[in-house]
Formats: structure tokens, C-alpha cells, sequence
């Protein structure tokens, strides 16, 4: 997917864009569809994020995350600004953490799909309470409090599950840092 | 800048998954601002939606890749646009107010149109979108002035700006966060020789310990 997306960048490879249409706007959709919006409110937002991704694809550097992270973080923010309408300080940055482009190893890449290799192992190991909280959290857009809501349970108790799936997390990825 | 208290994990949580209110999420903004451990905790909280996203059954899309509207974009952006944006938007301004909040503030926190709420006490609501619950305050407390004794119904989330403040959980310098619970009560007294200025955020009302302090809640518009 990386190099689907330098040749987008380097190139401007219409075939190679197409490829990553296909493999990314139908989850771009179903993530909308989950945070609510229409089918056709979905739909557009999937195109919205997929034509984002073509214009700043030069903006993209591997070093610094995974595509899937690079396209999901515009997907997020896309949809705060659309579905939310809400102020502008809820953007996280699109470039990814700062401090990963300091020393850049040249197996970065191969330490970038480790890193997701080991989240997606720990995420399949959560206790079925802890994946409810955060997929409620990461995928629905709920807050902690309308978690609580949800599914009837103080907030605290919300809180120290998302707290003890992170940490798992943490833990998993403490020497990739 | 030494930060001392950072926000809870489950706070920094919400922010990864963008679920946040806006009036806490303008008080993590501000934060992450000056803080690059707690950046670099969101960055690794973000996997998670990675994965769950990684995870997710696509839906049917309809339309073929927008091809047309590519080349219309680039036709019209041109293809230097976001780097400069992007490099406009990191240039700090010469002020105290947190970077993710100058577009709604300005740049100084002098500046701002404060309100007198009680001796020693200046306020200023920041204006939130219509449907954000909770609400987010500007407060100034005047050196070594004591903030009326309160508790909280919900969550209350606080950022230093200027100065500190002391309370029983410890002194809170300029970018520590105060992340507080519902079963939380407090009595912050500000610096002595330089007050304290602090961005608020909460999502209950506060209800004020005493006779007097509750005389003051109307006044003080907190
Ligand atoms: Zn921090």
C-alpha cells in the first residue's frame, strides 16, 4: 500500500490511485456508516477522504506511520469536521508523530508493519469488554460518557477498560519506540 | 516548560478516537501542544483505530474512483498548496494562548475581553459549537487568591496557561493538566506572585461547598 501511494506521489499514477480507491474507500464508507451518517453522506465522505489522499500524497512519508494509519487519521478528521461541525482544535496531525523522523532506520518499514502486526495480535487477545469500549470509542464516536450510557455502567468502570486495553498495547510496542 | 501532570490515559484515549466533547478536546489540543510525550501516546493510541478500522467489513461503494474530480482538484490547487498551508500553520505566533485555540482567541492571553466575576476572579467562556455539551472557560485568578471551594458532577479538565496553582493534589505549573473526576473536590489557590491563568473544561455544573461560595456561583458565572 506504501508504494501504491509513493507512486501516487512521485508519478501521479492514476492506476495506482484507483488501486488504493479499491482497497480503501469501501472501509472509509462502512467507518462513516458506523459513526452515522447516511449511505449517502458515507459515500461522499469516502470519496472526500480517497481525493484528499491524492492531493496530499507528496505529504506522505512511510517513515512515519503505515498508509493505513496516514489514510485513516483523514478519515478521522474528515469526518469531525463533517459530522461534527465542530471547532477547529479536534484535527490530530496528518504527518504523524514528530519524533519518528529523527533516526530514520532503513528497515523502518519493516518495524512499521511489525508495529501493526503486534497491535492487531494484542487487539485479537482484549477481553470482549475491552474491544466494546474502544471499538465504541474509535469507530462509533462515542464519548466516554455516552459509553457509559450505552451500556449502563458507571464511568469509571469505562475508563479502566479503555485504560487496561491501552496498556496492552504499551506494553506490546514498548521496544519498537 | 516542565509538565508534571499529564491527563489520564482514558482522556488521551478519546482524543485518539476524535469521541471527545469539544470543550475537553480544546484543553488536550492544548496540551499535546506542548507536550511530545503525551503526543507520542496518542500516536500509539491511534493503532488501535487503526486495526479496528483495518477490521472493518467494507461497504458496497458506488461510485468508481473520482477520477475527473482528481484532475480538477489538481488543476485548481496546484500541487505546493498544502506544504505551505501546512507550514503556515505550525509558525507559532508570538503569544501565550495554545496554538490549537489562536483561531478562536487570538494569539494573547492580555488580550482577551475578561469579565470581572468576583474579587480577584476574571473570566472568559469560550464559544463552543451549538451542539457541544459541557462548557470551556478562560478563569484568572489574582496572586494568591483562593478559587472558591468546589466539587463537580461530571468531569472537569484543566490546563495551566500562566503562572500555578497549589491544591491537595499538588503545585500545577504552566501546561499541566488537572484531569478530574466527578468525586473530585478542590480548593486551588493561585501563585502568589503571578495568579494563574487556566483554560477549564467540564461537562457537569459545579456545585460550590458553603454559604458564601454558593452566593457566589451566580456572580461568578461558573
Ligand atoms: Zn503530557
Amino acid at each position: 500500500m506504501a508504494d501504491l501511494l509513493r507512486r501516487v506521489a512521485v508519478n501521479g499514477d492514476v492506476d495506482a490511485f484507483r488501486a488504493l480507491f479499491r482497497a480503501y474507500a469501501p472501509r472509509v464508507k462502512s467507518y462513516m456508516l458506523r459513526q452515522g451518517a447516511d449511505s449517502a453522506t458515507a459515500e461522499e465522505l469516502s470519496q472526500e477522504t480517497l481525493l484528499t489522499v491524492w492531493r496530499k500524497a507528496g505529504l506522505y512519508s512511510g517513515e512515519k506511520g503505515s498508509a493505513t494509519t496516514w489514510i485513516f487519521t483523514i478519515a478521522r478528521n474528515l469526518r469531525i469536521d463533517r459530522l461534527r461541525k465542530e471547532v477547529a482544535w479536534q484535527p490530530l496531525p496528518e504527518d504523524g508523530p514528530e519524533e519518528a523522523s529523527t533516526d530514520l532506520a532503513p528497515d523502518e518499514e519493516l518495524s512499521e508493519r511489525e508495529r501493526g502486526e503486534r497491535v492487531r495480535s494484542v487487539m485479537a487477545e482484549l477481553p470482549p469488554e475491552q474491544t466494546e469500549v474502544v471499538t465504541l470509542a474509535f469507530i462509533e464516536g462515542l464519548s466516554h460518557s455516552e459509553i457509559a450510557a450505552r451500556l449502563d455502567l458507571p464511568l469509571g468502570t469505562v475508563k479502566s477498560r479503555m485504560r487496561l486495553a491501552y496498556q496492552k498495547i504499551r506494553d506490546a510496542l514498548e521496544d519498537l519506540r | 516548560m516542565t509538565i508534571r501532570h499529564h491527563p489520564d490515559f482514558a482522556s488521551l484515549m478519546c482524543c485518539a478516537a476524535g469521541s471527545q466533547p469539544d470543550a475537553f478536546a480544546a484543553v488536550i489540543a492544548s496540551h499535546l501542544s506542548v507536550c511530545a510525550d503525551c503526543r507520542a501516546e496518542v500516536s500509539r493510541m491511534q493503532e488501535i483505530g487503526v486495526a479496528l478500522f483495518d477490521a472493518l467489513a467494507p461497504a458496497d461503494v458506488d461510485a468508481a474512483a473520482p477520477v475527473i474530480a482528481m484532475r480538477a482538484g489538481e488543476a485548481e490547487m496546484g500541487s505546493a498548496v498544502d506544504e505551505s498551508v501546512t507550514a503556515t500553520a505550525r509558525e507559532a505566533p508570538a503569544g501565550d494562548v495554545p496554538l490549537p485555540l489562536v483561531s478562536v482567541l487570538g494569539a494573547r492571553l492580555d488580550d482577551l475581553p475578561w469579565r470581572w466575576s468576583a474579587p480577584g476572579i476574571w473570566t472568559h467562556p469560550v464559544p463552543l459549537s451549538e451542539n457541544a455539551g459541557g462548557e470551556l472557560l478562560m478563569i484568572k485568578v489574582g496572586p494568591g487568591k483562593e478559587m472558591p471551594a468546589h466539587g463537580h458532577d461530571g468531569q472537569e479538565l484543566t490546563i495551566i496557561l500562566r503562572g500555578a496553582y497549589t491544591d491537595t493534589i499538588g503545585r500545577f505549573g504552566v501546561g499541566d493538566v488537572a484531569d478530574l473526576d466527578s468525586d473530585t473536590e478542590h480548593t486551588p489557590v493561585a501563585c502568589a506572585t503571578e495568579g494563574c491563568i487556566c483554560l477549564v473544561a467540564r461537562d457537569g455544573k459545579l456545585r460550590f461547598k458553603g454559604p458564601v461560595a454558593r452566593l457566589l456561583q451566580p456572580l461568578i458565572g461558573l
